[in-house]
């Protein structure tokens, strides 16, 4: 167990606690905030393994955008407090099935993989930025393209849908 | 297939006889369905058929009287192997006569009921059944073959049961329809074995009369059924003209409508019985003579009894009933003496027909006027209903056998054919002639001689009814002067194509016939002149209650045969229909009940019960099935997730 | 040196969150932010075998997600407004006008 292993489990255990409390919190305030915790962590988890770009990435993009938008979302939509007001009936199911999900994945990652030993430990490539650029600006270019396509779409729709019907 | 005899060459109205007979059924069917609504009640239908039926046979009879041959035609109807039966008609003379007569008579009382009928509950059912009986008793008459004979013989006996129990809101009228019909049943038994021992000692080959006839006596044929057949059908005899012992019937019969009796009791029905003697008489001829004998025997009771019985009697239908039993006896009698026996007798019925159906109308014309039958109610009639008196009288007079009336030429032609080599038949007719006369004078002296005995308010009869009177008397001053031997005797010429040997008027016989009529009369007047309470026939003690009690005959049916048969048969018939028979039907119809409730109890639980439950499946299914669309997005995403878990199962497992 | 399975099983344990976040909550948002859970389980599973394999398409790949999650994060929460202006709720159980 190296350092790096316990650095990563420390920030894996804060986030998986953080998702339970995002799913389970009574307050959507706090829901809200756990959701910062966790997306926290996942950034650690990537620094951790060496992907800085994407690493300050996510914390910009989520917990800075995304994030903020959920809360002028609960903000506008007068999101209601409590446990029975914020969880449907369906949650023995919903527990259920995100068991089931969870069983199943990590059945076949232990049967893909070898969990109790050494045989897939690996040290993490550092990443440069410079790197991620230049295959995202080389190979990955259509994609990207792509991307800000959807960006612009995703902009202009979110303008429309929003708009207040004015009186024609 | 159409069988002619060699007289084929007829033509014109005899070949069309048959229709005579069939316009009465039509215009019962017709009365049957539209009498109510046709203006006339159905009366107008049974006239026309009848009158046109009398037109037609007045022409049959003319061709006879022309001289023309007989003409006989049949079709087939049926056949039972190799015995066919026949619908067919033969036409003699005879039968051209009887013709006449019927639908004369009928057509008087068709004519008659207008007036007598009028306002009757039931006047067109009347109509229909007066038709339906002429049109039966026509059938007899043309009848080539005894099974048609047979048909029209108990349609007749139907139609007399419902015509003598017409007013059958009282209970006695429909007793008395009742007995006319059981007692001639009881004489239609042995008639139809008689028919049936006729067609097998002939050979089973043929039921026509004409043929029968010509095999009776031939060889081959045995001579003891033969005889066995006549006295057999004989026995048909004596149940439809009222002989002894089945006579009974025709006194109580009165209680009918007085149309009715002058129809059925004077002219047509009872004398279908003679008429069968008659149209048979080879059988009989080739039969062992006892069989005659007995014949002459039935015959002379009856005639004196019957006489004797109406001495007693205050109704005035009950005596006229009595004296046709006794007339019919006197043409029984002579059927029994021979050949010329029969053509008398036939010629008498052939009068009788007339003056006795002009007696029961004018009985009836007395009746309506004065509403009672009893004719300790009458008197003093001749002033207050002149033209039923002199048609009465008439009538009486040629029933008490005083010249020149009908009743004196046939009752001359009895005699005559008696006298030869007959002393005791002579002897009792003569006295018989004496007792006749007696007791209608009796009967004419009490009815409208004297004074009014009761409070009614007698009238004359409308034309409707006084007209018939009329027709009739006038027919019996007409007919008469057929028979007799200065004038020709014609009728025998015509009926038998055949000239009798003893028709000349015979002095001696005529005068002993005439005298005897007389000393009837003149007792008759003396005796009551004045009118006599209580009659003088009811002071002859013992003889007297004998004769009131009928002979204490229809006592002797009555508990003798009757009250066992009642008592036991027909007790033991009913508790075997109300136990047995109705208990089977009612089981019947209890297990189908129960059968009913166990399929109704299939039918809710299993047959509902799959419908229902399919129902209930399907319902169950999409209850199921709903849960696929609940329009909630969360729920998808369950299916969905559910989904990949088990997609990835399957592929690790198979991979 | 880290043992790979350790960080999938981390990923997939985000993944079961976010899955019974979506199908347990009754907020509209509140799912959304489920998805969002789902989404970085989904990244640091790719971020893991870039840096395992030393190849750079997984980080690259990380990127584009991030990207559509943004923007699939605004329109839905444009949709989530507009739901709430027309029905006065954003609760998933009665917005199903879907049923039958």
């Amino acid at each position: 167990m190296s350092a790096q292993e316990y650095a990563f489990i420390v920030l894996a255990v804060v986030g998986s606690a953080s998702a339970i409390a995002v799913v389970t919190a009574r307050n959507v305030v706090h829901a809200a905030l756990y959701l910062v915790l966790s997306l926290l962590s996942v950034g650690g988890v990537y620094l951790v393994l060496g992907a800085e770009f994407v690493a300050w990435v996510q914390i910009l993009i989520y917990v800075g955008a995304i994030v903020i938008l959920f809360l002028f979302g609960l903000m506008l939509t007068k999101a209601p407090i409590g446990r029975d007001t914020l969880d449907n009936q369906r949650r023995w199911l919903g527990a259920l099935v995100g068991l089931g999900i969870f069983a199943g994945l990590v059945f076949m990652i232990q049967d893909a993989f070898d969990v109790r030993g050494d045989a897939w430990a690996f040290e993490p490539v550092q990443a440069t930025t410079e790197q991620v650029g230049s295959a995202m600006f080389r190979s990955y270019i259509l994609p990207f393209e792509a991307i800000s396509f959807l960006l612009l779409a995703a902009l202009i729709g979110a303008v429309v849908l929003a708009r207040k019907d004015d009186a024609a | 297939m159409v069988a002619e005899t060699a007289d084929a060459a007829a033509s014109g109205i005899i070949r069309y006889t048959w229709v005579i007979a069939l316009l009465p059924f039509i215009s019962a069917a017709l009365i049957l369905f539209f009498g109510k609504r046709v203006p006339g009640k159905g009366s107008g239908f049974g006239i026309l058929a009848v009158g046109a039926g009398f037109v037609m046979s007045l022409a049959v009879l003319w061709h006879f009287v022309q001289g023309g041959g007989i003409y006989a035609s049949s079709v087939s109807w049926f056949s039972v192997g190799s015995f066919e039966i026949e619908l067919g008609q033969y036409v003699d003379g005879l039968t051209a006569v009887m013709l006449v007569v019927v639908t004369a008579v009928s057509l008087c009382v068709h004519v008659y009921s207008l007036g007598y009928m009028h306002g009757d509950v039931r006047f067109t059912w009347f109509y229909v059944v007066l038709s339906l009986f002429t049109g039966a008793m026509l059938n007899v008459v043309i009848a080539d073959n005894l099974i048609q004979l047979l048909v029209g013989w108990e349609i007749m006996g139907v139609c007399s049961y419902l015509l003598i129990g017409h007013w059958y809101e009282e209970k006695e009228n429909s007793d008395a329809a009742i007995k006319a019909f059981l007692t001639t049943r009881v004489g239609d038994v042995p008639f139809m074995f008689g028919i049936f021992a006729l067609i097998f000692a002939t050979g089973f080959t043929t039921s026509n009369i004409h043929e029968i006839s010509e095999l009776v006596g031939g060889p081959g044929v045995s001579a003891s059924l033969v005889s066995a057949a006549a006295l057999l059908l004989f026995g048909g005899t004596i149940g439809k003209s009222a002989q002894f012992p089945l006579h009974v019937w025709l006194p109580d019969a009165m209680a009918g409508p007085t149309p009715v009796s002058a129809l059925i009791h004077a002219a047509t029905m009872v004398a279908a019985g003679v008429y069968l003697v008659g149209r048979m008489y080879q059988v009989f001829l080739a039969a062992d003579p006892m069989v005659l004998q007995v014949v002459g025997i039935v015959g002379g009771i009856t005639m004196f009894g019957a006489a004797l019985l109406a001495l007693v009697q205050f109704d005035i239908k009950k005596v006229l009933a009595y004296s046709t039993i006794s007339q019919l006896a006197y043409m029984v009698i002579l059927m029994s003496v021979g050949e010329a026996g029969r053509n008398a007798a036939f010629f008498h019925l052939f009068t009788h027909a007339f003056f006795k159906a002009l007696l029961f109308l004018g009985a009836g014309s007395v009746i309506h006027a004065v509403h009672s039958n009893d004719m300790r109610d009458m008197g003093g009639l001749r002033r207050t209903m002149p033209v039923t008196f002199w048609t009465f009288v008439i009538g009486s007079a040629a029933l008490a056998g005083l010249p020149p009336l009908a009743g004196f030429w046939s009752k001359d032609e009895l005699l005559v054919a008696a006298s030869e080599g007959h002393e005791v038949v002579f002897t009792l007719l003569l006295v018989a002639a004496v007792i006749t006369a007696f007791y209608t004078t009796r009967m004419v002296l009490m009815t409208f001689f004297g004074e009014l005995r009761s409070d009614a308010h007698p009238h004359e009869s409308p034309a409707s009814m006084t007209g018939p009177l009329v027709a009739l008397a006038g027919a019996t001053l007409a007919v008469g002067f057929l028979g007799a031997g200065p004038a020709g005797a014609v009728f025998f010429d015509w009926v038998f194509l055949e000239h009798p040997e003893a028709v000349e008027l015979v002095p001696w016989v005529a005068g002993l016939s005439i005298a005897a009529a007389v000393l009837g009369v003149v007792v008759g007047w003396f005796v009551y002149r004045r009118y006599r309470d209580p009659d003088p026939t009811l002071e002859m003690g013992g003889f007297s209650r004998i004769l009131v009690n009928k002979y204490y005959l229809d006592d002797v049916y009555l508990k003798g045969i009757v009250h066992p048969i009642r008592d036991t048969v027909s007790a033991g018939v009913y508790w075997f229909n109300q136990h047995v028979l109705d208990g089977v039907v009612n089981g019947a119809a209890r297990v189908t009940r129960r059968a009913a409730s166990a399929i109704g109890w299939f039918d809710r639980t299993v047959i509902d019960g799959a419908v229902n439950g399919a129902g209930q499946v399907t319902r169950g299914f999409s209850g199921v099935l709903r849960f696929i669309q609940t329009g909630n997005v969360q729920w998808y995403a369950v299916a969905l997730f559910v989904g990949v878990i088990a997609l990835t199962i399957v592929f690790v497992r198979i991979a | 040196m880290i043992r790979l399975p350790l960080i999938l099983i981390f990923s997939a344990f985000l993944f079961s969150a976010g899955v019974y976040g979506v199908l347990a909550r009754r907020n509209a948002v509140m799912v959304l932010m489920a998805i969002e859970l789902m989404l970085n389980a989904v990244n640091v599973n790719l971020v893991a075998f870039a840096a395992q394999l030393g190849d750079i398409t997984g980080q690259v790949f990380a990127l584009f997600v991030i990207a559509v999650a943004a923007a699939e994060v605004g329109i839905g929460l444009a949709i989530v407004i507009l739901i709430f202006r027309n029905r006065a709720t954003i609760n998933v159980d009665e917005v199903n006008l879907l049923k039958w």
